[in-house]
């Protein structure tokens, strides 16, 4: 297969932070033409900053790219596609009221004229070459995803790449194009010797196609090896990390007294309330996404304990979620909050039932242009009503209370789009927390916040979870879900597999059951 | 050295005029080369334009007249904006409101003037907000864009006056296609003696205040401004998107129709084909120089109305085109529009990366 000349890419050490927060540390990978290589990681590790570097839509801040062996300046996508580097992102960048040709022509750069015949030819002569068949004539719109995926790869190739990163592409397909999706790049990889960058967190696709794998972990390759032999167990272990390669940072986090009393609570937590505690139960829930969605999902959560929900990203978690907080409405099954079933849920009446939300994107739960006194008692306005008016001093009362007890570095008229991540989560969490939920559901709760932030966030959730309030902590952080929960609930395509207490809840284990093996 | 623009954390407070004021000088370059090209002297049509209407009473009195309807509009669009709901349609909403307000006044011969002026008004607001709704049903049931629903509505309230006027309410001494005159009673007091500013600026002022303070001062206003900054957030914190936005274009049309009520009752005193000359549309510039402010709504529709009854002034002294106002309101609109853009950015020059 490598008999080819040995053009490659090599990314070497390459170093890229946003503020406190390092997305990669160090990353060195090499890409050969003739393989699909495999970038695995959880969210966050930094595998799509990596290639966003790559194809000239980031700058690392330090670090180098060579191509054949000759250092490259790559600091537009147009200089990547002038290499040779081609990369389709997870959202498309197609014009949905123009046909497959009109969008083909379109990224046709070198010409002045719109060359729709020649758009034609290039789509005719890809379903020959690369076994990618599109509709010339249609409406991008009217095209199911999986082919407005392919006018994508088919953009791309036409530019003349010899790289194609894929960004999650089996992301938002059904299984059967899935297969097809591999089958192109196959033929890619075999008959154009290109090399095919696959990110991805399906472990079941990285076992088909993948020649190479590399693991992504905090901004670090923790593995680049050959894909022959490695199961997906392997896979999941070098991407969560095992007990002993943990870093020692995390540790450092949980002071020692802070662990004996979260253990204190947990034991005394699962003793104490029977089933008469249980103040969220979820019943048979399923959504109708094809992708994505959740199917037939029940569990319970008592009164002052965390249920942790773990799982590779895209089994289900984001619909949980939504689900739990009204915004999407299940198409089968129930949810009752604190005893009262909750038809038709909605984001208020969820709200009203004691039920309480942090997003997984905190920035698509705050206004970022509203002060952080106006986003604080958004949820809760009535409470600050008096004949319809705002009552200000209230307000303002409240905000005071809140930034001393959250310690949130900002004052109560300063714009929230201004505040850091961190004190953006903290107002966040103070209204949530603000209106003493009976189950607080917090997605992703430190999703790229900086050390002190996340210890601080970490340490909240458990002391609402001591203080009564029954939490579903929904994380991709293993290591989050195991120092936080009590029990541990994890998702696989969409169905919770099993729950498993705190005390068996090890890194292997859950593991295990993240990559669908329930022995 | 390439520029990027970088969004401000925060805006000294001297920055926001001083861009204005850029904006005026550039508008000001602008239509100067354009008066020039039409065959006018500049600096003469800017007399004539802005200070000639305010050195007599006439000039005056008649930009406060040509104001009050853009009080009306200007408050309407800018609520409707504020929420996020781009009501283009205030010119049909302001028509539809002379409909109500015409054929209430048809009808209110004998009440007492008590009576009949407020009843009179609220025709207005009804008919407005009955024409706001069907574009707001759209949005808020089925998500189709307001911003082509209500626009188009425009046309076509026109063109329910033009048949109500051809027929049912052709006048029935002259019979042109103008309503009779509207009860003596319907008629709005004049508050500016010896001029024709009628009680209608009162309102329309008083409108634009009660705007203002429930935007700024009350827990709906709040909502309805967490709604139009950002809907998503909105819902994630219970709030009743869908609900905020009708019922903020219901009022944004009811607005607009007391606007079209109020030129009836307090001016035309009767139903014309030209009884807007487009106010709803200019509403829409109004909003947008006062940054969707409601009290600068105020103050821009005065500037305004001085920039129409100036134009016409020009255009008979110098001879150049009437519509030059218009020219002069539009390329304000764009410099402004622009400065407020810039406002919000800061420009960074930064060597281009290794």
């Amino acid at each position: 297969m490598n008999n080819g000349p040995t053009s490659s890419i090599w990314l070497k050490e390459i170093r890229k932070s946003y503020g406190a927060t390092v997305a990669l540390d160090g990353v060195t990978l090499g890409i050969r033409p003739g393989e699909v290589h495999a970038l695995l990681g959880e969210n966050g590790a930094g595998k799509t900053t990596l290639m966003k570097t790559l194809f000239g839509l980031t700058q690392p801040d330090s670090g180098q790219i060579e191509i054949d062996g000759n250092a490259a300046v790559i600091s537009t996508p147009r200089d990547a596609r002038a290499a040779g580097i081609g990369m389709v992102t997870q959202h498309f960048s197609l014009v949905k009221t123009m046909t497959v040709a009109e969008n083909l022509a379109l990224a046709n750069t070198r010409l002045v004229r719109v060359d729709l015949d020649g758009a034609r030819e290039t789509a005719r002569t890809a379903n020959d070459r690369f076994g990618i068949d599109v509709p010339a004539d249609s409406l991008i719109s009217e095209l199911p995803v999986a082919l407005q995926q392919r006018v994508e790869i088919l953009k791309a190739l036409a530019a003349g790449c010899r790289y194609l990163i894929l960004d999650e592409p089996t992301a938002v397909l059904g299984p059967r194009d899935v297969d097809a999706l591999l089958d192109v790049m196959r033929r890619l990889r075999d008959e154009e010797s290109m090399a095919v960058v696959l990110i991805s967190h399906k472990m079941k696709e990285i076992e088909r196609i993948a020649d190479r794998v590399s693991v992504l972990r905090r901004g670090s390759v923790v593995a680049s090896t050959d894909a022959k032999g490695m199961t997906s167990q392997e896979l999941i272990k070098l991407m969560v990390g095992t007990e002993n390669q943990k870093e020692t940072g995390s540790r450092d986090r949980t002071t020692g007294s802070g662990e004996a009393a979260s253990t204190g609570a947990r034991e005394s937590g699962l003793a104490g309330v029977g089933s008469k505690g249980v103040v969220l139960k979820v019943n048979g829930v399923s959504t109708a996404k094809e992708v994505g969605g959740l199917n037939d999902v029940s569990f319970e959560v008592r009164a002052g304990e965390i249920l942790g929900v773990a799982g590779v990203s895209g089994n289900g978690q984001t619909d949980l979620v939504e689900v739990l907080s009204g915004t999407l409405r299940p198409s089968a099954g129930e949810i009752t909050v604190s005893g009262e079933v909750i038809d038709a849920p909605r984001p208020a009446a969820l709200m009203a039932a004691g039920m309480g939300i942090l997003g997984e994107d905190r920035h698509a739960s705050a206004v970022h242009q509203l002060p952080v006194v106006e986003n604080l008692v958004l949820d809760q306005l009535r409470s600050f009503t008096k004949w319809g008016q705002l009552n200000r001093k209230a307000m303002a009362a409240r905000c005071d209370e809140a930034i001393t007890q959250f310690e949130i570095k900002a004052t109560p008229d300063q714009t929230l789009g201004t505040l850091s991540g961190g004190n953006m989560q903290k107002v966040l969490l103070a209204r949530l927390f603000g209106r003493s939920p009976k189950v607080a559901v917090v997605s992703q709760p430190t999703r790229g916040l900086d050390v002190a932030s996340t210890w601080y966030v970490r340490s909240l959730i458990s002391s609402a979870r001591d203080e009564g309030t029954g939490v579903v902590l929904v994380s991709e952080d293993l290591d989050e879900v195991l120092e936080l929960a009590d029990r541990v609930a994890v998702m696989y395509r969409g169905r919770i597999l099993a729950v498993v207490s705190a005390r068996e809840a090890t890194r292997e284990r859950i593991g295990e059951l993240m990559a669908g093996v329930t022995q | 050295m390439k520029p990027r623009f970088v969004l401000r954390s925060s805006t000294p407070w001297w920055r926001g005029p001083l861009l204005i004021a850029f904006a005026a000088v550039a508008t000001f370059a602008i239509t100067a080369a354009l008066i020039r090209w039409a065959g006018g002297n500049p600096i003469a049509a800017y007399r004539y334009m802005f200070i000639n209407p305010l050195q007599s009473k006439f000039g005056i009195t008649e930009s406060v007249l040509a104001a009050t309807p853009l009080v009306f509009t200007g408050a309407a669009v800018a609520l409707a904006f504020r929420s996020g709901y781009w009501n283009i349609g205030a010119e049909g909403q302001l028509l539809a409101g002379t409909i109500g307000a015409t054929w209430f006044g048809l009808h209110a011969e004998g009440l007492p003037k008590i009576v009949a002026v407020p009843g009179v008004l609220i025709a207005g607001a009804i008919c407005g907000a009955v024409w706001a709704l069907v574009p707001a049903l759209l949005r808020s049931r089925l998500g189709i864009d307001e911003v082509v629903t209500t626009l188009l509505l425009n046309p076509v309230a026109l063109l329910v006056i033009t048949g109500l006027l051809n027929g049912p309410w052709r006048n029935s001494e002259t019979g042109f296609p103008d309503s009779d005159v509207v009860a003596e009673s319907v008629m709005m007091p004049i508050v500016w003696p010896g001029s024709r500013v009628h009680f209608g600026l009162i309102a329309g002022g008083l409108l634009a205040l009660g705007c203002w303070w429930y935007v700024a001062r009350m827990a709906g206003g709040l909502r309805l401004r967490a709604v139009g900054l950002a809907p998503g957030a909105a819902r994630i914190a219970g709030l009743e998107v869908e609900r905020t936005l009708l019922a903020t274009a219901l009022a944004s049309g009811a607005i607009a129709g007391v606007g079209g009520a109020s030129e009836i009752s307090g001016v035309a005193h009767q139903l014309t084909i030209g009884i807007s000359s487009g106010f709803g549309y200019t509403g829409v510039i109004v909003a947008t120089l006062a940054a969707l402010n409601f009290i600068g709504g105020v103050v821009v529709a005065l500037l305004l109305g001085v920039i129409n009854v100036g134009s016409f002034s020009a255009s008979r002294a110098l001879s150049i085109p009437s519509t030059m106002g218009e020219v002069v309101q539009s390329v304000l609109l764009i410099t402004v529009v622009a400065a407020l853009v810039i406002n919000k950015f800061r420009i960074v020059w930064k060597a281009a990366d290794k």
